[in-house]
């Protein structure tokens, strides 16, 4: 029971996501949703990705700002082990995303502003991962990424929601003249499974990013033990 | 107690969702409920491999101390 004291948030999300991926195939539909149809469930499975996505790299975009407040080696792993998390839960709201594409549309890919910046940002986000392979001194290479970071975040908030929503057609809703999900929503009960959606799999991403951490920070203590031996030794 | 709540929630939204007795062709059949249970089983398995993962870092970070 200690484990849920620590961390309950590990059990919400498993209650979260375990209801939404029920409650997601189960839940009435309005029934004018055109060429959609039932894949309009996918509102509870792809939508979240992108959103959640959002959410972890916001909270990862704040430990680099408090990294470069108060620099601090837990701080910067979380940032990119937040990012990390982040840009999976993006690969798979693109995977989702392509996939999902081609049974609606009959492509995978189409010039849709939203696809573009995505693709942009996905590069940008690239850099920040070569950036942290490409420094040696630890500390250097820590502030070097989250002065990267502050940058990216709104970079890549401008580009995938910013930018499309100023773009004159975009495939998805709430972009450019394109309809938004409100419009279709007259049953109104997919909002009471896309929300809690967003914030389960956004903790279950969280959860992974925070295994990930402590895992590196047990490296790293590792690696400070053996060098302490090692001068001993010598 | 972390199972037996899965359970009762699994087994709640599944009696709530017959419940609303809608005959859309997407569950006419009834077997939707067979995907559904296996989508649970899945991530069922995935949340208590996590767990276990939890369990293990932290059983590493007691030593370290």
């Amino acid at each position: 029971m200690k484990f849920l004291q620590k961390s309950w948030y590990k059990l919400l999300a498993v209650l979260i996501v375990g209801y939404t991926l029920i409650y997601g195939l189960l839940i009435d539909l309005p029934n004018d949703v055109g060429i959609l149809d039932e894949t309009i469930r996918n509102l509870f499975y792809h939508v979240p990705m992108w959103f959640g996505m959002i959410l972890i790299l916001l909270a990862a975009w704040i430990n680099s700002i408090l990294y470069l407040g108060k620099p601090n080696t837990k701080r910067d792993i979380y940032a990119s082990e937040l990012t990390n998390a982040g840009i999976l839960m993006g690969f798979c709201g693109l995977f989702t995303g392509m996939f999902w594409a081609y049974n609606t549309w009959g492509t995978a890919w189409t010039n849709d502003p939203k696809l573009n910046g995505v693709a942009a940002g996905m590069a940008m986000y690239g850099g920040y991962w070569l950036l942290q392979r490409s420094v040696a001194d630890a500390e250097k290479r820590a502030r070097l990424a989250a002065v990267y970071n502050v940058f990216v975040f709104p970079l890549f908030i401008a580009l995938i929601v910013i930018m499309p929503k100023l773009a004159q057609s975009s495939i998805h809703p709430g972009s450019g003249e394109s309809v938004n999900f409100k419009t279709y929503n007259s049953s109104n009960n997919m909002e009471m499974v896309f929300y809690p959606a967003v914030i389960g799999w956004c903790l279950l991403f969280v959860w992974i990013a925070e295994l990930r951490t402590r895992t590196r920070l047990l490296e790293i203590h590792q690696e400070h033990e053996e060098n302490s031996t090692h001068h001993i030794v010598s | 107690m972390k199972k037996t709540a899965l359970i009762i929630l699994f087994l709640s939204a599944i009696l709530q969702a017959s419940a609303q007795g809608s005959e859309s062709l997407f569950r006419s059949s009834g077997k939707i409920y067979v995907v559904v249970g296996i989508i649970a089983i899945i991530f069922l398995m995935i949340a208590l491999y996590l767990y276990r993962l939890d369990r293990k870092i932290s059983a590493l970070e007691k030593k370290k101390k």
